[in-house]
């Protein structure tokens, strides 16, 4: 590891031994938030699966009904009979925060299961069915695609965070600990050389007295 | 809530959404599907896609995930689905854990 380009002096040491501290706090800091995110990653994850299981099913379930439709009347009365939405669900779209990513938070309120939006006699039963079935999936999709995106944010955000953990852990702490322990050894030997200069010229002293 | 969800497909099974007050738009090819979204994407807040067209516009679709909305779900087209969803379940999930906690029993 390459040391930082410093002067060996006291200052110097200082800085660095305030900068080793704080990038010690942060990096454990850092991995107590990885560690948290990870957690919440694994629970969305499995919920995200199932949710989606579940949809794809029941969305399947139901364009195959809508596909009757489709075989039994033209696409025109079809357009018709559906431009005008009849089970609209209430959602409201806002924001929550996890782990200080904001995903997105959707509320659905319960399907207002209205009138079907066409006269029985235009389209064949089978729309019926097929528009029930599509109001109450609608509302499971919202709910797929909070979570789907909540995961899809958290597994970059983990992975940033996850770079961040690492650049500290390997590149910035041991950089400032050898420029450290370089200036500290430095600084010794500064000392030493004092010293030993001091004894010397002691000598001389002495040795002149002597004389 | 009109006004706040669309569906961008390439079949008819669209139209069926659009009785639950999701706004339906069809796209014939990704190219299409593609100016389309980028255009929904100021105004929906929520966009589903088919998923044989998520599969072509994966980078724009991955682009759209630094913010929290738009939002843009792959659903199965009448045709079935594809996967598209579970590979990207997948991919992020190797991206933050490094390991495969769902689907790795299935395919040994």
């Amino acid at each position: 590891m390459t040391r930082l380009n410093v002067n060996p002096t006291r200052m110097e040491l200082k800085k660095l031994k305030a900068r080793l501290s704080t990038a010690v706090r942060g990096h454990k800091l850092l991995k107590d938030k990885s560690d948290e995110m990870i957690r919440r990653f694994s629970v969305l994850i499995k919920e995200n699966k199932n949710l989606r299981e579940e949809v794809e099913r029941e969305l399947g379930d139901c364009l195959k009904q809508f596909a009757f439709v489709g075989g039994m009347t033209s696409r025109a009365e079809i357009e018709k009979a559906f431009s005008m939405p009849s089970v609209s669900a209430q959602a409201d779209f806002s924001t929550q925060n996890i782990m200080s990513v904001e995903v997105p938070k959707i509320e659905v309120s319960d399907a207002a299961g209205g009138d079907l939006p066409y006269a029985y006699s235009e389209i064949t039963s089978e729309a019926d069915y097929s528009v029930e079935k599509i109001g109450k999936v609608i509302g499971k999709m919202l709910k797929l695609a909070e979570i789907e995106k909540a995961v899809a944010m958290l597994a970059v955000e983990i992975e940033r965070n996850k770079r961040r953990v690492n650049a500290l852990e390997y590149v910035m702490i041991p950089q400032l600990e050898e420029t450290i322990g370089y200036i500290k050894s430095k600084l010794d030997e500064n000392e030493r050389a004092a010293t030993t200069r001091l004894m010397k010229v002691k000598n001389m002293i002495e040795e002149r007295k002597a004389q | 809530m009109q006004g706040k969800t669309a569906i961008i497909g390439n079949g008819d099974g669209v139209l069926a959404f659009k009785a639950g007050g999701v706004d339906a738009y069809s796209a014939p090819d990704a190219v299409k599907a593609r100016e389309l979204l980028r255009k929904l994407a100021k105004t929906y807040k929520v966009i589903f896609i088919t998923d044989d067209l998520a599969k072509e516009l994966n980078d724009l679709i991955l682009r759209m995930n630094e913010q929290a909305y738009p939002v843009v779900v792959p659903v199965p087209s009448e045709k079935g689905s594809n996967g598209y969803a579970v590979e990207r379940m997948k991919e992020q999930m190797e991206r933050a854990l490094g390991v495969d906690i769902l689907f790795g029993r299935e395919e040994r």
